[in-house]
């Protein structure tokens, strides 16, 4: 089996500021990460190359810097990296972007065998839209499985995959035909350490570094801002509300008081909520 | 790898682009009318689909155009009740697709049924739900029809030139940005449940319907449900639609004293969740976060302990009535969107706001 997994060199949101003068980003010192929701098909795609055998491709769009996150994907386990990187990439929106991986997903397959799923990440912790998967999906003409909890199993001989899929109000246990994308849920495993020999291995592997020519991209104007219909007009910090709070009197108060002081504060501007508490305290 | 890009680059970078602006190709500006996508399964409509036509019918007023519906599924007479409905809440007709093949969302089936009608009936805005469906279709219809998609808008508005104006939390929820699709049509836009209010229902209000056939055969689509298993009542979490929340941050400073958060919940018969941080270092579920990659709730009143009140946190409860923060940090940003500010540890305020109204409710049930 052919596994190919689409993952993206983030920042670390939990880490990034912003200047209070010029609300703009201060990147110096963010450090990296790979997208968390990309290590959950990680794993996913490597506890099945364990269980049927195959290949696991991991394949990223960014920056030279992005080659450490494809590293650690090959200390985890991951057979190959693929650092598509170009400047006819840069400013890329989501429909840009899963054109150059899709077109990065075909030369994988002339060269290494066509996959039988390929996986991405539920969304970005940075962008957070979700619309790369579908977009490859759509794009490859993959039957696109997303927000999956479980794969029940994989028959690769007879290109039959079931999954348990989130849905709304419930899960749809769907039977589908390979090749598939799939995005999955967190928590649906635990990301495996990687081995000293495989980090070993690591350091030293190839990693496969492919410009847009590369990946047989013929048409540049389908790429980064040309090739995106979506455009970034404004970046803002929200204003504050014209009133900031009503800081209650706590200051040298005891807990005790300062609970009397909220709840006195709350019902006299929610009257009709102490009515309601009062209800539901009597099991009205 | 799910995301834009571009919304990696510096923020200075984000003014430079709005000078591309083009007039709209010739073959766009037939491109009339905004859509709403109505989420109808196992018999209801979602409520983030009437909580869209609400904010449609305001885009549709200004642009001066109709507000349409769409919905698809299987029966005809279940999509009429569901068509109805859509026109109480706003909706001047509904585009209607039902076929046997449609009679649960399949990503195939459904993308066909939404970018045919698309093609045929050209809206130059069209917003979805952004739940698993919502967000699994529009990704393969935007695809599909080469046009932009924003995700989880915050706020929707028209600009001078006709634009739409999407807004929605950027850089981990740390900035805002607006995003135009200027030169393609529709302009796609994702909205989360309870980001917009419920619009007020006009009961009898009418509309008319549109049919438009599916040219699509069983044998033809390659994915089958098996079988639905629907979540037990009991399992679900009903932030997005309690009348009081109690939630909890970082400022907790252990997992263990999280139950302070339930205990409060439990006296005030509230739902309680927590801030992206304490899903990320597992005190709590990730179907009880609360903020933009989690719920977005609109409760009456909101209490927040121990939450810096980061903007991605911000997005999810700024629909709140009336939202109390208790915080060490006077300078935390939570105390420049809520209305009522304890500059207090949590820890030492929540014991004691639990017992005081356990005390208050139980005092004054036997004085009533």
């Amino acid at each position: 089996m052919h596994i190919v997994v689409c993952i993206k060199q983030v920042p670390d949101s939990a880490q990034i500021r912003v200047h209070p003068v010029t609300n703009t980003i201060m990147r110096q010192g963010v450090p990296t990460i790979i997208n968390p929701y990309d290590l959950v098909v990680l794993e996913e795609a490597l506890r099945l190359r364990d269980r049927y055998g195959g290949e696991v491709t991991v394949l990223t769009m960014g920056p030279a810097m992005a080659e450490d996150s494809l590293r650690k994907c090959l200390t985890f386990g991951a057979s190959r990296a693929v650092l598509l990187t170009d400047r006819f990439f840069a400013g890329s929106d989501t429909l840009a972007t899963s054109f150059a991986l899709t077109a990065a997903i075909r030369k994988i397959s002339q060269t290494w065998g066509e996959p039988d799923i390929v996986f991405a990440g539920k969304q970005t912790i940075d962008g957070d839209t979700a619309q790369v998967g579908p977009g490859i999906a759509s794009r490859l003409g993959l039957q696109q499985l997303t927000y999956v909890a479980k794969i029940n199993g994989v028959e690769s001989d007879r290109k039959r995959i079931e999954v348990e899929r989130r849905a709304e109000g419930g899960t749809q246990v769907l039977e589908s035909r390979l090749p598939v994308l799939i995005t999955m849920l967190e928590g649906a495993n635990e990301m495996r350490r990687g081995t000293m020999a495989s980090a070993l291995a690591a350091a030293k592997a190839e990693i496969h570094t492919w410009s847009a020519a590369d990946a047989g991209i013929e048409d540049v104007t389908k790429c980064g801002l040309r090739g995106s219909p979506t455009v970034v007009k404004k970046v803002f910090a929200p204003t504050p509300r014209s009133e900031k709070a009503h800081q209650l009197p706590v200051g040298g108060k005891h807990a005790e008081e300062i609970a009397q002081l909220i709840i006195e504060d709350l019902f006299k501007r929610k009257p009709a909520i102490e009515d309601e508490l009062m209800k539901f305290a009597s099991g009205q | 790898m799910t995301t834009a890009p571009k919304t990696t680059k510096p923020a200075a970078e984000g003014g430079n682009r709005a000078t591309m602006r083009k007039e709209l190709p010739e073959h766009f500006k037939a491109y009339r009318h905004v859509w709403v996508f109505i989420e109808y399964e196992h018999g209801r409509i979602h409520p983030v689909s009437l909580e869209l036509l609400g904010e449609g019918r305001k885009l549709a007023d200004k642009l001066g155009v109709e507000l349409a519906g769409v919905v698809v599924g299987e029966k005809a007479d279940e999509l009429a009740a569901a068509a109805q409905e859509a026109f109480e809440f706003g909706a001047d007709l509904v585009y209607r697709v039902y076929d046997p093949v449609l009679a649960h969302y399949r990503n195939q089936s459904f993308t066909k049924a939404v970018t045919d009608l698309v093609n045929a009936y050209k809206p130059e805005i069209f917003l979805l739900g952004a739940t698993t469906l919502g967000r699994d279709l529009a990704g393969s219809v935007a695809t599909t029809l080469m046009t932009g998609l924003t995700a989880d808008c915050t706020e929707l508005a028209i600009d001078d030139e006709r634009s739409l104006a999407a807004t929605r939390p950027t850089f981990g929820g740390s900035l805002l940005c607006t995003i135009h699709t200027l030169n393609y049509r529709p302009q796609m836009a994702t909205v989360r449940p309870r980001v917009f209010a419920l619009p007020a229902r006009q009961s009898g209000r009418a509309g008319r319907i549109v049919d438009h056939r599916l040219d699509m055969v069983e044998e033809s689509i390659v994915t089958k449900v098996l079988r639905f298993i629907p979540d037990r009542e009991s399992n679900q979490v009903q932030l997005a639609f309690a009348d009081i929340v109690v939630a909890g941050g970082l400022g907790l400073r252990s997992a263990e004293n999280f139950h302070l958060i339930r205990n409060l919940a439990e006296v005030l018969g509230a739902e309680y969740g927590g801030s992206r941080p304490l899903v990320q270092k597992g005190w709590i579920t990730a179907d009880r976060q609360i903020g933009q990659t989690g719920k977005t709730i609109r409760p009456k009143v909101y209490i927040a302990a121990g939450i810096s009140g980061a903007i991605q946190h911000r997005v999810g409860v700024e629909g709140a009535d009336l939202i109390i923060a208790i915080n060490t940090d006077p300078n935390a940003p939570i105390f420049d969107f809520a209305h009522v500010g304890v500059i207090a540890d949590a820890i030492q305020v929540l014991p004691a706001l639990t017992e005081a109204f356990a005390k208050h409710l139980s005092v004054n049930r036997i004085a009533g």
